[in-house]
């Protein structure tokens, strides 16, 4: 779970993931209580990260800032600090910035025409661009339902098996893309357990549309559901309970209460998901066939430009996927930046509450 | 069963599971039905090849040598980005998180083309000896890429909830401040540390895309077992391609499980 890396007493994100649901004290199942073997794993880590700095913020952060015999036991020297900073630029530098600017450069090579034409003119390379944007949707749509199903099943109720349910969510994480795709190839292919009957109906699932969606959904299936549990476990079930209490049906609670509650955690979820399905390449290689104009989304597309020599060609589809993670990039730091604003000023209302009082 | 407040656990529920079973359990149990109708001999044959041997121990090695750099680069830049103010600061935070977002297949085009004879890198690192692509350190240098953000996202937030008290009284102790990095920060930064390596290193397993464009995929030398998966694919060997697949995913179950009980006795004696 969430907080298992933390050291006890660890303050500001224990203290958010852990007391941040009134809930806690009097209902312990809302506490993550034992780690699944696939406990944490990045994003969530990075929720993490969201909420404890929107915790940090107002608080603790001024409380440290404030105590001037801290900032000294805190303060390096500025040659250590110097060092420090450019040491991590040049690595951030020559790990990230330097392959971003290596793409757009060598896609802008041979001039903005040719980028066009590259992108464009040619057949395959817009079919390719056409078939990730339909496949990706499809299968980000289908993890939204799924994730919110997931989130709802975990954080509302208490059933046998609910720790074990949220670590196997995660699975698809632990499992190898090119495994992902081996496995749907088993069950779909021509010498797969269906494979004979899918014949028969002259239905296509491998090497064909089906097989793309199903593989990307396999491989991005985690994302809503784990960026919504930790959410919605920290708003707690009171606001939908006076829903209930006071007349209102299922849907009506959903729409009019959970989801305005949870709208910015699962645009973030989608945006994360949607970014992953894009750009798959394992499972979808497998279960492709690369088929040109047919069955080539564009990371696919970017590997066989590749192999043909057309650098290039192959770089025009890069950039263009490189663009879209860029805009991924900030998007959520503009949800987190909103996410954080929202929480301060929570806070704020709170604390003036609790002078009034 | 008592009677629940709120509606839909039924709908929400079974929908989940019927999800999760179609698309994941059915998948997985396909795959090790497949393996198991290989008799014992085969699947071994299969399994313990010597190009396969060599495709594990460069997937485990080249991941954990990955991973293992990233803990180093990881914590500079978690510690620069929570202790240090400095201009730009925001942008580099929010850019660390590109791995996540940029298809593996981008990631590895463009360090293939940044390392090669006549690349940005590689007209330097070449003559020197050191070729970045299509080798083994090619592998090294994109699981970086890939891994880089888990170690900085795990160790930022434990970065940034640390105590001020504590070092404060290392500092009144007179403890000097590599000290009290060593003696007081480390110890408390440790779980998140190994969290973090292993996180990468559990990526690293399974990656293909970026890889399979910088590695040259030569047999023996070059190629990752997730390669080899294909590689026995594209031959139409079905079953040494499951059987292959059946041992990578033990791998990452396993790593899994170890990595826990790892965190867990970390944690223990961190308190």
């Amino acid at each position: 779970m969430p907080t298992d890396h933390l050291p006890a007493g660890a303050t500001a994100v224990s203290a958010v993931l852990c007391s941040a649901s009134p809930l806690q004290g009097s209902q312990s199942h809302f506490a993550p209580k034992s780690e699944g073997i696939i406990a944490a794993r990045a994003p969530r880590v990075v929720t993490v990260k969201r909420l404890a700095r929107a915790a940090d913020s107002p608080v603790s952060v001024a409380a440290v800032a404030g105590s001037p015999r801290v900032a000294a036991a805190r303060r390096d020297s500025p040659v250590v600090r110097w060092t420090l900073v450019s040491l991590a630029l040049a690595v951030v530098g020559l790990v990230i910035v330097l392959p971003v600017v290596n793409v757009f450069y060598e896609a802008l090579a041979k001039g903005v025409g040719t980028y066009w034409d590259n992108l464009f003119a040619d057949r395959d390379t817009r079919h390719a661009i056409f078939l990730t944007l339909t496949v990706a949707p499809v299968a980000v749509a289908a993890n939204l339902v799924f994730g919110l199903a997931a989130a709802w099943t975990i954080t509302r109720f208490r059933f046998p098996g609910r720790t074990l349910l949220t670590s196997l969510i995660d699975l698809p994480f632990s499992v190898s893309p090119v495994v992902a795709g081996l496995m749907l190839v088993l069950i779909f292919g021509l010498q797969g357990y269906f494979g004979p009957w899918l014949r028969e109906h002259d239905i296509k699932i491998i090497f064909a549309w089906p097989g793309l969606v199903l593989a990307t959904a396999f491989v991005t299936m985690p994302f809503v559901a784990r960026e919504l549990i930790p959410v919605m476990e920290a708003i707690g079930v009171e606001e939908e309970v006076s829903a209930v209490s006071l007349g209102a049906n299922g849907w009506q609670v959903f729409w009019r209460v959970t989801l305005p509650n949870i709208k910015w955690a699962l645009l973030y979820g989608v945006i994360l998901c949607n970014a992953r399905a894009m750009g798959e390449f394992g499972a979808v290689y497998v279960v492709s066939g690369h088929i040109a104009g047919k069955t080539d989304t564009m990371p696919l597309r970017v590997e066989k430009l590749f192999q043909e020599y057309n650098t290039p060609g192959s770089f025009a589809v890069a950039s263009v996927l490189t663009l879209l993670a860029l805009v991924t990039l900030f998007a959520k730091a503009g949800l987190e930046h909103r996410t954080r604003k929202e929480q301060a000023e929570a806070a704020r209302w709170e604390a003036e509450g609790e002078k009034r009082e | 069963m008592k009677t629940r407040v709120l509606p839909g656990f039924h709908l929400s529920l079974g929908y989940t599971l019927a999800y999760l079973t179609a698309l994941a359990f059915v998948p997985m149990f396909a795959l090790f039905h497949k393996a198991s109708s290989l008799s014992g001999e085969k699947f071994i044959a299969a399994v313990w090849t010597e190009r396969a041997q060599a495709a594990y121990l460069l997937t485990f090695g080249a991941s954990a040598i990955a991973a293992a750099i990233n803990i180093v680069l990881g914590l500079l830049v978690a510690w620069v980005l929570v202790r240090y103010s400095f201009p730009g600061k925001r942008l580099v935070d929010a850019i660390i998180d590109l791995p996540f977002a940029l298809p593996t297949a981008v990631a590895g085009l463009v360090y293939s083309s940044l390392y090669v004879e006549n690349g940005w890198l590689g007209q330097y690192l070449v003559p020197l000896g050191i070729e970045g692509a299509y080798s083994r350190l090619g592998i090294v240098l994109v699981l970086v890429f890939v891994g880089l953000p888990f170690v900085v996202r795990t160790v930022q937030p434990v970065l940034e909830s640390l105590d001020a008290d504590i070092e404060e009284a290392a500092h009144l102790l007179g403890a000097t401040r590599g000290q009290t990095f060593r003696r007081v920060i480390f110890p408390a930064l440790r779980p998140a540390l190994i969290t973090g390596f292993a996180l990468a290193f559990a990526r690293s397993l399974g990656e293909y895309g970026s890889v399979v464009f910088i590695s040259g995929n030569m047999p023996f030398r070059t190629e990752i077992a997730p390669v080899l998966i294909v590689a026995r694919l594209e031959e139409f060997a079905y079953s040494e391609a499951t059987a292959v697949a059946v041992v990578l995913l033990t791998m990452s179950f396993a790593m899994l499980v170890l990595i826990n009980l790892l965190e867990r006795w970390s944690k223990r004696h961190a308190d």
